[in-house]
């Protein structure tokens, strides 16, 4: 908004100057009008949300330890999760971008499975394959001692598999954008494919991969039914604030609408800072 | 293999692909430049890709002083290439983009750079080696990518049309440094491009490809005078003409005869430069000439100071005239004219 | 969405139960006509003119009068041809927010006094509230109870993983209040968004034991195995039913509300382990 501001006012002191580059040219109806709606319609809630907050018992919630503890959780387990999808979710995007296989579409549309399912659902098969008594989680449990269900590990184990298809289906339009040939320079060079990945592509698709993990995060922070179903809800372990807000919802929907506007500031903050950041270049 | 092991490229490149098939033979000596010269789709990039190991060879061999490289993946390979738009990665500075090689050949971070910052001192590139590529001008990033290219101290240098990135100007300077660093490169250098003047100004050799196969190998002094296909004549400028030979006549397979001064036999080739050609509007009387053909002017074009009068007829052929002839001649698409060609100036040689 | 898969499985299970149910109802029906001369005079006295029923009513009711109340709206739909009857099962809390919030409902069935009062806070109700039916609390373990549980104490075991509902729903509140009152402290492994989500960890084997309704581990079948205890005798729960102030179709939702009351209704709701209020 302020740039187009300021490019109209140079433009308005330079009229008709040889150094006037820039002709404001009329934003077509078709498309400004679906957009301000669009616009509206995905800020009216937020505003109504502000508007009927409980702004008096705000200072009293924000200084109650479950609230803290739920949002220090979701913030931990988001940026784990975020993590976790980093380190497993790139190379998968790699191998659906730049490798041949059988059934690579197949792969590709069971990867998105998790953003069509009901994240309760995802949380329920979570449970059937991780939990004590699934598929492999009993194998965890009896080899490692490891169960998943109703530890903050397993917040992330929930909050991973809902997040990171966003991840891979970003990081891989990216690498599907991104020109391959500079890959093969770099084996020509004497790099192994890992080192052209490592040392070439991946600072290629650095802003690609940075939106993804913005949109992962932001995924998992907000993420309600997985959680809740896989890892429960504890206070200080599994609770996040989704949770919290959920459950204040059943009898103080006040204290619902105020945490809500916790979450909201923090990951409005935290999604600002990121993009002033890692996508001031992009 | 009877003979001793020889040094320098020893390959017969097979690809086949559904549409397009690659059958090229390509020899050279150590310090040779040679140049693929082709129509675009003949091969030539495709050709350069099999060597570099980024595509695999359907079959036949590969051989660099003497050791076998099909088979062995890109990056083991003994091979430097220049691409055509150079990429250079561009989030690195010039100077890590040329210690990219060294540092996969395993040299230290510092040992690299050094070596890096030599080789774009060489290049005259001391100064941008801090740069990154998009503030580079295409000269010096063509500098650069062959900078990065050479850090390998690769036994075979590739290059993929080299100046067709660069405009008509910087073209010149960047022909003539190229020209210096090639003669200077002690390795085979294989250069792809499908400008002639590149190809004759930068390589010892050129070998003309077309659909996939070697058409005519040679000199580039040998090719210009004697041009083997359409291709190549109109590459160098040349009228060119197949038939068969009597004595001083050169009778074409579909149309007239040529007399030349040559005195052959059997099938031959006829060339001529279209600055022999003269035309007349009526038929001149009194004529020697016995090159004489009627002619209709299909295209005109400017060439600097002088216009290619494309020409239609009992003889197909091309014609330079100054553009104060053509004006006097009144040319004009669709004007009959008479053209003539003096037996002195054609040049006939066995097919 | 788990709650609704599981609950299909149950459905099924339920739907062979409630054919024999209905099976004894209608030969109960027909020999005691007291009580349906009774439902009978209600509605004949609330509504002056109107001997034939017609129409929809739309019911809000707890999600664990499911099973119950479909049974119920079957049997309705048959008594008053021409009536149809529609649920909307969910959270107490959440149906009452949305009754405060202008929903179109002409009954509400809570789980709690306390969500109930929700809505007459608001003068949402027509009728004032009356019970229906009480749920009592009960120990929902594995199958063939192999930790040996007897008795709410013996959830405080560490080694057992219980579940219990978050205090905030009626489940969780009654749960607590039983263990406020033996003045046990249990740390369990998760506070569950609800009591079928609570269940839903012991029929998945997650957790050891859950503390649920009767009425879930009656629905859950050989899933779980229910041990009641005797402490659960200080949280039972009452389930009020009110007529809504704004309902669209008051007679036919009157007329519902009796059979939920009736003797007739009440058979159906302690097949599915309610206690008589």
């Amino acid at each position: 908004m302020t740039k187009a501001d300021e490019s109209g006012a140079v433009a308005g002191t330079l009229r008709g100057g040889p150094r006037r580059r820039r002709v404001r040219t009329a934003v077509p109806l078709p498309l400004l009008l679906p957009g301000a709606v669009a616009l509206a319609f995905l800020l009216l809630p937020l505003l109504a949300l502000l508007l009927r907050a409980p702004w008096s018992s705000l200072p009293s919630l924000l200084t109650s330890t479950e609230v803290w503890q739920a949002l220090q959780l979701s913030l931990l387990s988001a940026t784990a999760a975020t993590a976790v999808s980093l380190v497993l979710g790139v190379p998968l995007a790699w191998l659906l971008a730049r490798t041949e296989f059988p059934g690579r579409g197949l792969v590709r549309a069971l990867v998105t499975l998790p953003l069509v399912l009901p994240p309760v659902v995802g949380g329920v098969a979570l449970l059937l394959a991780l939990g004590r008594n699934g598929v492999v989680g009993q194998w965890l449990d009896s080899w490692f001692g490891i169960t998943l269900p109703f530890t903050t590990a397993g917040v992330v184990v929930a909050e991973s598999f809902v997040a990171m298809p966003f991840l891979v289906i970003s990081v891989e339009g990216t690498l599907r954008a991104a020109d391959p040939r500079y890959e093969e320079a770099a084996t020509t060079l004497g790099a192994s494919r890992f080192t052209a990945f490592r040392r070439v592509t991946l600072p290629l698709i650095a802003p690609g991969i940075a939106a993804g993990a913005v949109l992962a995060w932001a995924r998992a922070l907000g993420e309600f039914g997985a959680t809740i179903t896989f890892a429960g809800n504890f206070p200080g372990r599994t609770q996040t604030m989704p949770l919290a807000v959920y459950l204040a919802l059943q009898n103080d929907p006040e204290a619902a609408i105020a945490l809500s506007l916790v979450l909201l500031t923090v990951s409005i903050a935290v999604l600002a800072g990121l993009r002033d950041r890692w996508m001031a270049g992009a | 293999m009877t003979d001793p092991i020889p040094d320098g490229l020893d390959a017969h490149l097979v690809v086949a692909r559904p549409a397009f098939h690659l059958d090229l033979t390509l020899t050279a000596a150590p310090g040779e430049v040679v140049a693929l010269l082709g129509p675009n789709g003949a091969g030539k990039t495709t050709a350069l890709r099999a060597l570099a190991g980024l595509t695999p060879l359907t079959s036949g061999r590969l051989r660099l002083d003497g050791e076998e490289l099909d088979g062995t993946p890109p990056e083991s390979r003994p091979v430097g290439v220049v691409f055509q738009d150079y990429l250079l990665f561009p989030h690195l500075t010039a100077l890590d983009n040329v210690a990219f090689g060294p540092r996969c050949h395993g040299a230290t971070k510092a040992e690299s750079r050094a070596q890096a910052a030599k080789w774009l001192d060489r290049m005259g590139l001391a100064e941008h080696a801090g740069a990154k590529p998009r503030r580079l001008s295409g000269g010096q990033a063509q500098r650069v990518a062959l900078a990065r290219a050479l850090a390998t101290r690769p036994r075979l240098l590739l290059l993929d049309e080299p100046l067709a990135a660069l405009d008509a100007r910087t073209r010149l300077d960047v022909r003539s440094q190229l020209r210096r660093h090639l003669a200077e490169f002690e390795a085979v250098a294989i250069l792809v491009t499908h400008d002639p003047l590149d190809a004759m100004v930068l390589a010892d050799r050129l070998v003309v490809i077309e659909q996939g196969r070697v058409v005519q190998e040679g000199t580039p002094a040998d090719i210009a005078r004697h041009p083997r296909t359409d291709y190549i004549a109109h590459l160098v400028g040349l009228n060119l003409y197949r038939g068969r030979a009597e004595g001083h006549t050169v009778k074409l397979e579909a149309g007239p005869s040529i007399s030349t001064t040559e005195d052959l036999t059997g099938d031959a080739f006829v060339a001529f430069p279209p600055s022999a050609v003269t035309l007349f509007r009526d038929r001149p009387t009194g004529a020697s000439a016995r090159n004489l053909w009627r002619c209709e002017v299909a295209g005109l074009e400017t060439h600097g100071d002088q216009i290619r009068a494309d020409l239609t007829g009992e003889l197909p052929l091309a014609a330079d005239l100054t553009t104060v002839a053509a004006a006097e001649l009144d040319l004009h698409p669709g004007v009959a004219v008479w053209a003539t060609v003096k037996a002195t100036q054609t040049h006939a040689y066995p097919a | 969405m788990t709650r609704s898969v599981r609950r299909t499985r149950r459905t099924l299970q339920m739907a062979g139960a409630s054919v024999a149910a209905l099976l004894a109802l209608s030969a109960c029906s027909s020999s005691s006509s007291d009580d349906n001369s009774s439902a009978k005079t209600k509605s004949d006295t609330s509504s002056s003119a109107s001997p034939k029923l017609s129409g929809s009513i739309t019911v809000f009711a707890a999600a664990s009068l499911k099973e119950s109340f479909t049974t119920l709206k079957a049997d309705f739909e048959k008594a008053h041809p021409g009536t149809t009857v529609t649920f909307s099962f969910g959270g107490s809390d959440t149906l009452a927010a949305q009754i405060t919030s202008g929903a179109p409902a002409d009954v509400f069935a809570a789980a709690s006094a306390k969500t109930m009062a929700l809505v007459t806070a608001k003068n949402d109700t027509d009728t004032t509230p009356a019970t229906f039916v009480r749920n009592q609390l009960e120990i929902a373990t594995l199958p063939g109870n192999p930790d040996k549980i007897s008795s709410l104490k013996d959830l405080t075991k560490p080694s057992l993983k219980v579940v219990l509902c978050d205090k905030t729903v009626p489940c969780g509140a009654a749960a607590q209040k039983a263990l406020d009152a033996s003045k046990l402290k249990l740390t369990p492994a998760s506070y569950e968004e609800d009591v079928k989500s609570a269940l839903n960890k012991v029929v998945l084997k997650e957790a050891d034991a859950a503390v649920v309704y009767k009425t879930d581990v009656k629905a859950a079948g050989s899933k779980v195995e229910g041990v009641e205890f005797p402490e659960s005798a200080n949280a039972i729960n009452d389930y009020p039913i009110a007529l809504l102030k704004n309902a669209p179709n008051p007679t036919v939702a009157k007329a519902f509300i009796a059979l939920v009351q009736s003797a007739e209704g009440q058979q159906v709701l302690n097949e599915a382990g309610f206690l008589k209020p």
